[in-house]
C-alpha cells in the first residue's frame, strides 16, 4: 500500500457513502445487540427492499453510539435524527418516514446534555463507521497518523510528539505514555527483540469502555500499536483480549485480516523498512491478568501471576525482552495526536491531566451508557446533566470511581474536576474508567464489602496479604453487616487495611483497601450504626437489657474515627 | 513457573561493584545481588519464609519486605537487586508490626495445630512465630476443610499446613527438573497439586526423590512413618546441586 493507494480507498469509500440519500446506523455493540438489534436491522434491511428503495438508503451496523440503556439505538445519516428503544416492528415506520418528518414517539434528542457534554476523541468513530470494514476507517482518516509516523518522522519525534501530548496510561494508574515510550525504546536485548502489548484483559466490575472501542472502531488500535512499535521498535505486537469478549475477538481478527490484506500490517508498511505484526491472545478470565507482569506470564504460558516489579517490563518484560504495554484506550489516543498533533491534544483537558476519559456510567442515574468527557469536568456535569441525575426521585449519595481498586465519594465531591491528582487526593482512583453513582437505598458498606468480595475471589493467591487478607477483611465486613461486630473488629479492619496496601505484591493487592478505606473516611456513621446494633444486641443478649451500653463504648469516644482520619491512600 | 522467575534486566553488562548502606552500615556488593544476599553476608538477617537459597526467589510471603529511603513501597529483600548509593533499613517497629502480621494471617489462613504436627519444634513457621514475637493470633481462624493426601508410599501431603510458599514447586522444577508440583485456584482456594491434581501416588512425572519434602518449611509435606515432631527437614543438599547446575551452564 503507498500513500496515494490509501488516499484512493479513502476517496472510493466517502464516494459509495454520499451515493445514498439516507444511511441508517443499527449500533450492533454489545448492549444494543443484546435488545436484539440485529432483528432491528433485519427488519429494516427487508423493509428497504420491500420498498425498492435499494439505492437511495443503505444500513449499516455500528459500533456503540454510548446511550446503552436507551437501546437499540437507530440513526439516520446525514440528518442526524436519533431513534431509541427500536423494535423490529418499528421498521416499517422508520422506512415510510425517511423522507418525512422524523417519528416523535421514538425520537432521541439529540440535543440534551448526554449528547452536547461530551468531547469524542477515543469514540469518534463509535456509532459512526462500521467496524467490520476497515474502508470506512480509511475513509474518516484511519491510518493516516501511521502513515505520517513512518514517512515523516524518526522514531525519537513520534515520542517527542506523545510527550508533547501530555497522554497518562488510561488503564490506571496514570503514566505518562510519552515517559514509558522513551524508555522502552532506550532499552536494549541482545537479540535486538522488543514487544508491544495492548492490555484489552478489562476486568473491572461494570466497566466496559475498552470493549466499545475494540467492537466499534478496532482498526484504531491496530494503528496505534503500529505507532507504538515503529516508536519503540518492536516488530511484534499482542493484543491480550479477554475471552468473555467473544465479538471484540471476531471484530480483531478480522481487522487484523484486513489490515494485513491491505498491507498496513505485515513487512515493509508503506514501503518503509518497518515491519509490524499483530497477534491475539486471550485472556481465560481472570482480573489479576491485567496487571501487567500477570499478563506477560499468561502470554508465555504461564499462570497469570504478578511478579515483583523492578524490573519493569519496559526493562525485562515478554520472554525477558523490553516490552511496552499499554491499555487500549491509551493506544486510541494515539492516531489522533500523530494526525492533529500533540499540542492539539493538549489543549485538552487539564494541567496535569490532558485529553479525555471515557466512562462506563452506571448504578443509580438515568443516562446509562458509555460516555467520553473532557479531563477536568466537574463531577456533578457528568451525574446530573450527562447522566440525567437520579431516577425515581431519589437523592444522590456517592459516586464509585476506579472499580475495585477505587473510592467512592460523598456529595461534598460533586464540583471536584475529575482528574488523576483530584481523584487521588479525595482517596479514589481515575481507574480504567467504571462510574457507579449510588442513590441513599445503598448501604456504604455493603459496597465496600462487595468490592472486597471482588477482589478476596480475583485475588491470585501467590502473596499473603493479598491472598489471606482479602479473605479476613471481607469476613470481617460481612461480620460488621451481620450486626456481630465490635470496636475491636472495625480496629482489626483498619489495622488490616493498612498492612495489605503496604505490603502486597501487585496493585490488586495494594489497592484492595481502598473501597473500605473510603467508606469508614466518609461514611463512619454506617459503620458506626451497624456496630452500635451489634452492641446492643449482644448487651441484650448477656444481660437481658438492650440499653445498657458501657460509657467507654458510647459512640463518638470509638477508635475507628479517630483511625480512619489519618489514614492515607496510595 | 519455570525459572528464573526474576527476570535478570535485558542487556546487563558485567555486574558493577556498588556501595549501599544496609540498617546504617555501609557495605559493597555486585549489581546482581539482592538485598537479602548481600545483607545476609553482612550478618543482617532478614526475615524469610518462601525464600530459599539455590532456588529462585519468588517475593511471595513478604517477610522480607525492607524500606528503602526514597522509594514509596516496601520491596522484598529477596528478589530486589541492590543499587549504588541504595539506603535501606531492613528492621523497624511497622516492619515487625507488619512481619507479625504476615504470620498471623498464615496461622489463620489453615488448620496449624502445632501440637499434633510432624515438625512440631522443627518448623520454620514455628521457629518465625517465635523469632518476630507473635505472641497471639488477632484475627479469626479459618478453620477449612482441607485435603490429606498419602497416595504416595514414601511421603505425605498435609494441605493443612501448607503456606503456598511453593518452595516445593520451584525445587521439583528447578532442581529436580519434574515439574510434578504446581498451583491450581486462585486466593484463599489456591492449593498446591501434583501432575494435573491427580493423587500424588498416581503421578506419572515424580520421581520419589523427596526434595519437595525436605525444602518443605512446614509439616506440610512430610515422610511417612514419623509421628509428632519427629520430621527433620535436610537442605543441605541445594546449594551444591545449584553450584553444579550453574557450572554446567555455558
Ligand atoms: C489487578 C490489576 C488489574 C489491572 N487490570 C487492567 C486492565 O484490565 N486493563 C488495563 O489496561 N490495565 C490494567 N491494569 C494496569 C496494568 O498493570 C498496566 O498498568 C496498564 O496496562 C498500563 O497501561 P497504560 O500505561 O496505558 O495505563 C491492572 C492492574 C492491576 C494491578
Ligand atoms: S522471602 Fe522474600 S518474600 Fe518471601
Amino acid at each position: 500500500m503507498t500513500p496515494e493507494e490509501l488516499q484512493k480507498v479513502a476517496i472510493i469509500e466517502q464516494e459509495s457513502q454520499e451515493q445514498y440519500d439516507h444511511r441508517i446506523h443499527v449500533c450492533m455493540a454489545a448492549g444494543c445487540l443484546s435488545n436484539r438489534a440485529d432483528l432491528v436491522k433485519q427488519q429494516l434491511e427487508k423493509q428497504i427492499a420491500a420498498n425498492g428503495l435499494e439505492r437511495r438508503c443503505t444500513v449499516k451496523g455500528v459500533g456503540c453510539m454510548g446511550l446503552c440503556a436507551a437501546g437499540p439505538l437507530v440513526s439516520i445519516q446525514p440528518k442526524g435524527i436519533m431513534y431509541q428503544e427500536v423494535k423490529p416492528t418499528d421498521a416499517p415506520d422508520i422506512i415510510q418516514t425517511l423522507d418525512k418528518a422524523p417519528i416523535e414517539r421514538l425520537r432521541c434528542d439529540t440535543a440534551m446534555p448526554f449528547f452536547k457534554e461530551q468531547k469524542k476523541v477515543v469514540l469518534e468513530n463509535c456509532g459512526l463507521i462500521d467496524p467490520e470494514r476497515v474502508e470506512e476507517y480509511i475513509a474518516v482518516g484511519g491510518y493516516q497518523g501511521l502513515l505520517k509516523a513512518l514517512t515523516e518522522m524518526q522514531p525519537a519525534e513520534v515520542i517527542e510528539e506523545v510527550t508533547r501530548s501530555g497522554l497518562r496510561g488510561r488503564g490506571g494508574a496514570g503514566f505518562p505514555t510519552g515517559l514509558k515510550w522513551s524508555t522502552v525504546a532506550k532499552a536494549q536485548h541482545p537479540d535486538g527483540r522488543k514487544f508491544v502489548i495492548c492490555n484489552a484483559d478489562e476486568g473491572d466490575p461494570g466497566a466496559f469502555m475498552d470493549r466499545s472501542v475494540l467492537e466499534s472502531d478496532p482498526h484504531r488500535i491496530l494503528e496505534g500499536m503500529a505507532i507504538a512499535a515503529y516508536a519503540v521498535g518492536a516488530t511484534q505486537g499482542y493484543l491480550y483480549v479477554r475471552a468473555e469478549y467473544p465479538l471484540a475477538v471476531k471484530r480483531l481478527k478480522q481487522a487484523i485480516r484486513q489490515a494485513e490484506r491491505l498491507a498496513l500490517l505485515g513487512n515493509n508498511i508503506f514501503g518503509t523498512p518497518f515491519s509490524f505484526n499483530v497477534d491475539i491472545r486471550l485472556g481465560a478470565g481472570a482480573f489479576v491478568c491485567g496487571e501487567e507482569t500477570a499478563l506477560i506470564a499468561s502470554i508465555e504460558g504461564k499462570r497469570g501471576q504478578p511478579r515483583p516489579r523492578p524490573p519493569f517490563p519496559a526493562e525485562s518484560g515478554l520472554w525477558g525482552c523490553p516490552t511496552l504495554i499499554n491499555n487500549v484506550e491509551t493506544f486510541a489516543n494515539i492516531p489522533p495526536i500523530l494526525r492533529n498533533g500533540g499540542e492539539w491534544f493538549a489543549q485538552i483537558g487539564t494541567e496535569k491531566s490532558k485529553g479525555t476519559k471515557v466512562f462506563a456510567l452506571a448504578g443509580r442515574v438515568k443516562n446509562t451508557g458509555l460516555i467520553e468527557v473532557p479531563m477536568g469536568i466537574p463531577l456533578r456535569r457528568i451525574i446530573f446533566d450527562i447522566g440525567g441525575g437520579i431516577p425515581d426521585g431519589r437523592k444522590f449519595k456517592a459516586v464509585q470511581t476506579g472499580g475495585p481498586s477505587g473510592g467512592c465519594l460523598p456529595e461534598r465531591f460533586l464540583d471536584m474536576p475529575v482528574d488523576y491528582e483530584s481523584l487521588m487526593q479525595a482517596g479514589s482512583i481515575m481507574g480504567s474508567g467504571g462510574m457507579i453513582v449510588m442513590d441513599d437505598t445503598s448501604c456504604m458498606v455493603d459496597v465496600a464489602r462487595y468490592f472486597m468480595e471482588f477482589c478476596m475471589s480475583e485475588s491470585c493467591g501467590k502473596c499473603v496479604p493479598c491472598r489471606v487478607g482479602t479473605a479476613q477483611m471481607h469476613d470481617l465486613l460481612v461480620k460488621i453487616i451481620e450486626k456481630r461486630a465490635t470496636d475491636s473488629d472495625v480496629r482489626l479492619l483498619n489495622e488490616l487495611c493498612d498492612m495489605v496496601q503496604s505490603t502486597s505484591l501487585c496493585g490488586l493487592g495494594q489497592t484492595a483497601p481502598n473501597p473500605v478505606l473510603s467508606t469508614l473516611r466518609y461514611f463512619p456513621e454506617e459503620y458506626e450504626a451497624l456496630v452500635q446494633a451489634g452492641r446492643e444486641r449482644e448487651a441484650a443478649g448477656s444481660n437481658g437489657s438492650a440499653m445498657h451500653v458501657a460509657p467507654q463504648l458510647k459512640p463518638n469516644s470509638t477508635q475507628p474515627q479517630a483511625h480512619v482520619d489519618s489514614e492515607v491512600t496510595p | 513457573m519455570t525459572r528464573p522467575s526474576v527476570p535478570k534486566p535485558a542487556g546487563v553488562a558485567q555486574p558493577q561493584v556498588v556501595t549501599l548502606r544496609i540498617d546504617g552500615r555501609d557495605v559493597s556488593a555486585r549489581s546482581d545481588e539482592t538485598i537479602l544476599s548481600v545483607a545476609r553476608q553482612n550478618r543482617i538477617d532478614i526475615p524469610t519464609l518462601c525464600y530459599l537459597d539455590g532456588l529462585s526467589g519468588w517475593g511471595a510471603c513478604r517477610l522480607c519486605l525492607v524500606d528503602i529511603k526514597g522509594t514509596p513501597k516496601l520491596l522484598p529483600a529477596c528478589v530486589t537487586l541492590v543499587r549504588e548509593g541504595m539506603e535501606v533499613t531492613t528492621d523497624s517497629p511497622r516492619l515487625q508490626k507488619y512481619r507479625r502480621m504476615v504470620l498471623e494471617l498464615l496461622f489463620s489462613e489453615r488448620n496449624h495445630v502445632c501440637s499434633v504436627c510432624v515438625s512440631n519444634g522443627k518448623c520454620e513457621l514455628q521457629a518465625m512465630a517465635q523469632r518476630l514475637g507473635m505472641t497471639h493470633v488477632s484475627l479469626p481462624y479459618r478453620y477449612p476443610r482441607l485435603e490429606f493426601d498419602s497416595s504416595n508410599d514414601l511421603f505425605r501431603m498435609d494441605h493443612n499446613r501448607c503456606i503456598l510458599c511453593t518452595r516445593c514447586v520451584r525445587v521439583c522444577d528447578e532442581i529436580e527438573g519434574a515439574h510434578t508440583w504446581d498451583c491450581r485456584g486462585r486466593g484463599i482456594e489456591t492449593r498446591i497439586i501434583s501432575d494435573l491434581n491427580e493423587p500424588w501416588g498416581e503421578s506419572s512425572t515424580c520421581t520419589r526423590c523427596g526434595k519437595c519434602v525436605n525444602v518443605c518449611p512446614t509439616g506440610a509435606l512430610s515422610q511417612k512413618g514419623t509421628a509428632v515432631a519427629e520430621m527433620t527437614k535436610r537442605v543441605t543438599f541445594l546449594p551444591y546441586l545449584t553450584l553444579m547446575r550453574n557450572s554446567d551452564e555455558p
